[in-house]
């Protein structure tokens, strides 16, 4: 074990404390189940002056969900929400998905706001410091070059795989942060900007998976929200390698309303594919269909298209990808039968 | 920075200084020198290391000490009293589902969180419950078997004598 860095952690008991604590010290971090951050303090990849524990503070312990609306604070923990009945009945991707992160212990631990900023992974990144070393780390860190592309000019490709992210999209989530300049509200979807893409210059609004986060300077995560559409049922899945503790090969929710035979709405989104979670665009054209072959093959064009295959983790890239297909196939069959009965 | 942690460790009531950069499962083995709690990874992966925070099983390796001021902590060593081993122990021991040893203490630790909650578990129900906890030699099997005995145990209300090494 690596002997932790010397950091001083403040305990913070409100938003105000964490925007103050935030402001006198630039480079510190927040932590509220430790469950990511710590582990990565450990292998050296981080190494804050100062903690700011948010785990307390009360605004954002808040858990509400019925037939029209869900809201979960940053620091209410994922146990709760996969535990809390009226996230099951109503949002069942965000419980189903809650349910099945890490292991029941990590989920005492781990909070909404860790994971929907949960850092990218990579199996070059994700080892310890002398591991990192023997091969001059890299891009994410202090290296020069992507081990997993090394002609990515600059582009690193790291995956998000929260789970919650994917789950909370399909609902058309919508996210509060505070900061130095106050608070704003913004959907879900532009918390992600790892786009990844070579042709176009960084911003705001376009990174890649070292630069995965669209918060400016010393913003953090407050609440996700989100409204319920009447009729939308919804679901997750995730394959990984291990059943219980394990980050996902690759994760996906759906949500849809069906209207007799055909599909009225339907929304499915990915995690562990991409840096950043996917909601997969085009699933406007299935509406009106049934789930034939045709639909099949249509939803399958759009994964190809939007799902990634780098190789960042121990299954080969393709396979990544065929997982995150049939995923999405099995998944939105389910729903679709579960949705004539309802 | 250095401040006191006041804190209930299995049921006694402390105060020792730490700094803020200290892991719980250090402070429980170096500062308090209670070595049942185990460094089993490199972080948050086996398990070995599973504690009681207000009754709720944490990882002690991703935990920092100085956030548990008033909290009340429970470690296997706390899990018999007087000289008997709790019926999660017992069902351990009488049920060999202990190996090399190593992974015990934290199985045995949220196994008790679990009968607490839940006094007759179905086989699906303690799998999920140790789902954070790693085995390397028993296969898990005989930990299954342990946590059902266990939970029998319980009902009866029955505690055993710690057994004295090499009487079997
Ligand atoms: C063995 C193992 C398996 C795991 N498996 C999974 C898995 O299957 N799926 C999965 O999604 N995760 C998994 N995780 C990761 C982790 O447990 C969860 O993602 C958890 O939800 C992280 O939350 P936390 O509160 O512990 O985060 P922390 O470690 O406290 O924080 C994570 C990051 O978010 C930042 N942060 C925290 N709160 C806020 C906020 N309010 N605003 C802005 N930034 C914030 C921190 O600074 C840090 O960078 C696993 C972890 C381990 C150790
Ligand atoms: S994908 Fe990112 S983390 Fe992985 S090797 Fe490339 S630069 Fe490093
Ligand atoms: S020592 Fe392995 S999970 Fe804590
Ligand atoms: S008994 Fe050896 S690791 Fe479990």
């Amino acid at each position: 074990m690596d002997v932790l860095p010397n950091f001083s952690v403040t305990h913070a008991a409100s938003i105000d404390d964490i925007v103050r604590a935030r402001a006198a010290a630039p480079d510190s971090r927040l932590i509220a189940g430790g469950t990511d951050l710590m582990v990565n303090i450990r292998r050296g990849i981080v190494a804050p002056s100062v903690l700011i524990d948010v785990s307390q503070v009360a605004e954002l312990r808040t858990i509400r969900a019925d037939a029209d609306a869900i809201e979960l604070g940053a620091a209410v923990t994922l146990a709760e929400v996969a535990a809390h009945p009226g996230v099951q009945q109503h949002f069942a991707s965000v419980a189903e998905a809650a349910g099945s992160i890490a292991g029941p212990t990590h989920r005492n631990m781990g909070t909404v706001g860790g994971n929907l900023c949960l850092d990218t992974r990579c199996i070059f990144y994700n080892q310890s410091e002398w591991w990192r070393g023997a091969i001059n780390h890299c891009l994410k860190t202090t290296g020069a070059i992507c081990h997993v592309a090394p002609k990515s000019r600059g582009v690193c490709f790291a995956t998000f795989s929260g789970d919650l992210a994917p789950a909370l999209l399909v609902h058309g989530a919508e996210v509060e942060v505070g900061g130095p300049a106050g608070r704003r509200i913004f959907p879900l979807e532009r918390l992600y900007i790892g786009h990844a893409r070579q042709d176009r210059p960084f911003s705001e609004t376009l990174g890649d998976g070292k630069s995965y986060l669209g918060l400016r300077p010393r913003e953090f995560v407050i609440a996700v929200r989100a409204g319920r559409t009447p009729g939308l049922i919804s679901g997750y899945d995730k394959i990984r390698i291990r059943r219980s503790i394990e980050y996902p090969v690759a994760g996906v929710a759906v949500a849809l309303r069906r209207d007799g035979p055909a599909f009225a709405d339907l929304r499915i989104a990915f995690t562990g594919t991409n840096p950043r979670p996917v909601l997969l665009a085009g699933t406007e054209t299935l509406r009106g269909r049934s789930f034939d072959e045709e639909s099949r093959d249509r939803l399958e064009a759009l994964v190809r298209d939007q799902v990634m295959s780098m190789k960042t983790t121990f299954t080969p890239g393709h396979y990544r990808r065929r997982v995150a297909s049939v995923l999405a196939r099995r998944s939105v069959a389910r729903l679709f039968e579960r949705g004539e009965s309802d | 920075m250095t401040r006191v942690l006041e804190i209930e460790l299995n049921g006694e009531r402390r105060a020792d200084p730490i700094e803020d950069n200290l892991l719980l499962l250090d402070y429980l083995r170096e500062t308090v020198g209670l070595t049942g709690t185990k460094t089993g990874c490199d972080g948050g992966e086996c398990g070995a290391c599973t504690v009681l925070v207000d009754g709720v099983p944490r990882l002690s390796c991703l935990t920092l000490a100085c956030s548990l001021v008033h909290r009340r902590v429970e470690t296997v060593e706390g899990a018999g009293a007087d000289g008997m081993l709790s019926a999660v122990q017992r069902g351990f021991h009488e049920k060999l589902g202990a190996q090399c040893g190593y992974c015990t203490p934290g199985f045995v630790v949220a196994a008790t969180a679990l009968l607490r909650w839940n006094a007759d578990p179905t086989d699906d129900e303690i799998r999920a419950a140790l789902g954070s906890n790693i085995c390397r030699c028993t296969g898990y099997v005989k930990i299954i078997e342990a946590v059902r005995h266990a939970a029998a145990l319980q009902s009866k209300g029955v505690r055993a004598r710690v057994a004295r090494p090499g009487s079997c």
